[in-house]
């Protein structure tokens, strides 16, 4: 009878116990970042790695979701005779919360399984044990330049998606709603403030550490061989998704 | 039967027929020492207060069957796994109970290496070796290029420096790590089963390696195996772990001299006998 509740309980302190590790590591490794100048090389290739990999998939990404917000958002703003104001409403919507959350759960997806992966098959061939033992510290080693590399990577890359996906917006309010490129990107320009762009950019630096974090705690608590790899992988993309959604709600009630 | 040897002389110059080596005069005093070491994973007991004394410059190969606890032992050694109980000394200093600082400060004197080697994929076997010399020594290009390859010749890879850890074999792997492991010149190499997965004559190469390392290095050598031959080469004394207890401590001839059932048992690989047969 008891059995539901003993396992909600364990679910439960194991959540916990990976939350408390996760926030843990994060920590850790914001404290690493003063000895960031000697992985300078390695932060560098991790932020070619992220960015550059990442570019089709959040060209894509972005462009689309600007069309469907435009096209779905014009067709309500017709029966009011407001199609001009696409304008205002895709690139605030770009800014404010297509951009940086759909570009940082694609990175979740992307990039975030890879490091849960390359470090969860680290964990269990015992290379982190090896870096242990050799007096050099994973956090440092492992973490750090991932961190860094990924937060810095977010906020580009939302920016690239902000600019596509508000391209994409102005062609579908051309082609569906005839309205005139000149008026929809100077309405974007006019209702845009630098609260929505900066509230934009820290929101996708704070999805693009967290993914990090999550991943590489997933990664370095993996265990059971290549089974215990699939499944810190897994976890890394879902936990990612959840807090992505979670914390745009939060940063949305607080900047705005 | 646990016991802490404090001191062991054995005779200048003897010969076993175990092996060729001549029992080199170590010095007094202990490298390693462990105490009531104990450790658990949730219900199971994998070590139950072990006792061991390992001498300054002499080889003690662990040996025992698969989940004795001797993976966990050297572990606990390293400082990879916190014991539940008892402690481990490095040279004296206990790092079970200190801070982090004096345990990095055991690991610059050990080296350790892994079965599976545990190089990083991602570097080459020349990166791999100078990884310790890059992140803790401040030495230029061409030094740090002359002391790695002085390792990688020493374990006969001289020209494999540029290849990949998925580029070379299982028995250049363990050879990599060795040169890793002994790269800043320490005092204790710890060995986990150096020779499993490997033909005989890989592992008689190991083996030789090993013996190398104490003649011309002067190390201090815990190998944990189950590789009989392998322990009888290398070894001046050897423990035997049953389910998380030192059974017998000895030389090489004492064990072969031995009536205990146990260890005859598993140096001569019985399949039936007391480790075999079920507890009541």
């Amino acid at each position: 009878m008891f059995a539901p509740v003993v396992k909600v309980q364990q679910w439960f302190e194991t959540a916990c116990g990976g939350a408390g590790y996760t926030l843990e590591l994060l920590l850790k490794a914001a404290g690493r970042m003063v000895l960031l100048g000697r992985k300078r090389r390695e932060a560098v290739d991790q932020l070619a790695l992220c960015t550059l990999g990442s570019l089709p998939v959040v060209f894509i990404t972005a462009l689309f979701t600007g069309m469907i917000v435009s096209l779905q958002t014009g067709q309500v703003l017709r029966d009011f005779g407001q199609e001009n104001s696409l304008g205002y409403i895709v690139t605030l919507g770009m800014c404010r919360e297509m951009g940086p959350v759909f570009t940082c759960l694609a990175l979740a997806g992307l990039v975030g399984s890879t490091y849960a992966a390359e470090i969860g098959t680290m964990k269990v061939s015992e290379e982190v044990d090896a870096l242990e033992v050799m007096s050099i510290d994973p956090v440092y080693y492992l973490v750090m330049p991932r961190l860094l590399a990924l937060g810095i990577a977010a906020v580009a890359l939302t920016i690239y998606a902000n600019v596509i996906g508000i391209i994409g917006g102005a062609l579908v309010a051309r082609a569906n709603f005839d309205v005139d490129l000149e008026i929809f990107f100077k309405n974007g320009r006019d209702a845009l403030k630098m609260k929505d762009v900066y509230g934009g950019l820290i929101k996708s630096f704070l999805f693009g550490t967290t993914i990090a974090s999550v991943a590489c705690a997933q990664g370095l608590r993996a265990d059971g061989g290549p089974a215990g790899v699939g499944r810190a992988t897994l976890h890394s993309v879902v936990i990612s998704f959840m807090l992505i959604l979670v914390f745009d709600y939060l940063l949305t009630w607080l900047i705005w | 039967m646990n016991a802490i040897v404090e001191t062991v002389e054995p005779t200048a110059g003897t010969e076993t027929a175990d092996a060729d080596i001549n029992y080199r005069p170590m010095l007094a005093g202990a490298a390693v020492e462990i105490a009531d070491l104990t450790k658990r994973f949730g219900s199971r007991v994998v070590l139950d207060g072990v006792n061991l004394s390992v001498l300054k410059g002499e080889t003690m190969c662990v040996i025992g069957g698969s989940g004795a606890g001797k993976s966990v032992a050297l572990k606990c050694i390293i400082g990879l796994i916190k014991p539940d109980k008892g402690c481990v000394k490095i040279n004296g200093a206990d790092i079970t109970t200190s801070r982090n600082g004096e345990l990095e400060n055991a690991r610059r004197k050990i080296g350790f290496c892994f079965q599976g080697s545990a190089l990083l994929n991602s570097l080459s076997v020349f990166e791999n070796v100078a990884l310790p010399l890059r992140e803790h020594e401040k030495l230029n290009e061409d030094e740090v290029r002359n002391r790695v390859q002085e390792k990688l010749a020493l374990v006969g890879l001289g020209d494999a420096g540029e290849k990949l850890p998925s580029e070379i074999s299982g028995g250049m792997k363990k050879r990599v790590g060795l040169a890793r492991a002994i790269i800043r010149n320490p005092e204790i190499i710890l060995y986990d089963e150096p020779t499993a997965g490997l033909d005989p004559v890989m592992g008689t190469a190991i083996n030789d390696l090993i013996l190398d390392m104490q003649k011309k290095l002067g190390v201090t050598s815990i190998l944990v195996t189950h590789d009989m031959s392998s322990t009888f080469r290398v070894s001046n004394r050897i423990a035997m772990l049953v389910k998380g207890k030192i059974v017998k401590l000895g030389t090489p001839a004492e064990f072969r001299a031995s009536d205990d059932p146990m260890v005859k048992q598993f140096i001569y690989g019985e399949s039936e006998g007391p480790l075999t047969r079920p507890s009541t």
